[in-house]
């Protein structure tokens, strides 16, 4: 049988097209500084485990310039899918009602920011002055 | 009709979608660039006996666990379906190698908080 050549559009960059799609690929590249950040944590408390010389060494290995740069790149994109996370949930939430009715979307959204916000404050609490 | 084992995969996704956006931020904020660089966080925050004690505590320790072990969970679940959206189109086994890396992780976390003690 002949192969049917048949036009197949190329998807190669396909993400750069479209602003809309930069940022659904920059929310989902998210993903990769999320999991590098838990495996730091993890090797963090490995070290722990080993006693202070080693927690000290992995504390000053946090100093570095190209470590500070990945948690800067980090915050940037965690941050962005903390944006995003609370800006899709009145969609992929459970159906939440009040009185009847169901909650109006700003209300999900704005309350999952302010979560945010507060959770924030209170670990920034915590670890400074507790 | 074989049962579908997305429900469990996309539940961790979704518990690690929601810690993360609560916590994630403000975490790598502090521990990746303000107390390394000694800006807003004293040096002793972070210091030895400190987290010691936080890790050997019961609340501590499943803190550090939710924290590792979700966040994984949520990032393999993005990055093996975004997979597809770079052109990889891949199968059973990045599945395995995503999910599997994830529960690795979970269990070496366990280990670890068991291993430093209470």
């Amino acid at each position: 049988m002949a192969k049917v050549k048949t036009y197949v559009r190329p998807m190669q960059g396909w993400w750069r097209r479209n602003p809309y799609f930069v940022r659904y690929m920059i929310r989902e590249a998210s993903s990769v500084f999320l999991a590098i950040y838990a495996v730091i944590l993890l090797v963090g408390l490995f070290r722990l485990t080993q006693g202070q010389a080693a927690w000290d060494a992995w504390r000053a290995a946090l100093t570095s310039p190209i470590s500070l740069i990945f948690h800067w790149l980090a915050l940037a994109t965690v941050g962005y899918h903390a944006y995003t996370w609370w800006k899709v949930a009145p969609k992929t939430a459970p159906d939440l009602r009040l009185a009847g009715r169901p909650l109006p979307e700003m209300v999900i959204t704005g309350g999952g920011w302010l979560a945010t916000l507060g959770a924030s404050a209170l670990i920034y609490i915590i670890i400074r002055w507790m | 009709m074989k049962r579908s084992h997305e429900p469990i995969f996309w539940s961790l996704f979704g518990a690690g979608g929601v810690l993360s956006a609560l916590v994630a931020p403000i975490l790598i904020f502090i521990t990746g660039i303000i107390a390394p660089i000694g800006l807003w966080m004293p040096g002793e925050a972070l210091a030895y006996t400190r987290v010691l004690g936080f890790a050997q505590h019961g609340v501590g320790k499943l803190f550090l666990l939710a924290v590792i072990s979700l966040f994984l969970f949520h990032a393999v679940h993005r990055i093996y379906h975004g997979l597809h959206d770079i052109g990889v189109h891949a199968g059973t086994g990045a599945m395995v190698a995503a999910y599997g890396s994830a529960a690795l992780g979970t269990v070496i976390a366990a280990w670890l908080l068991l291993a430093i003690g209470f």
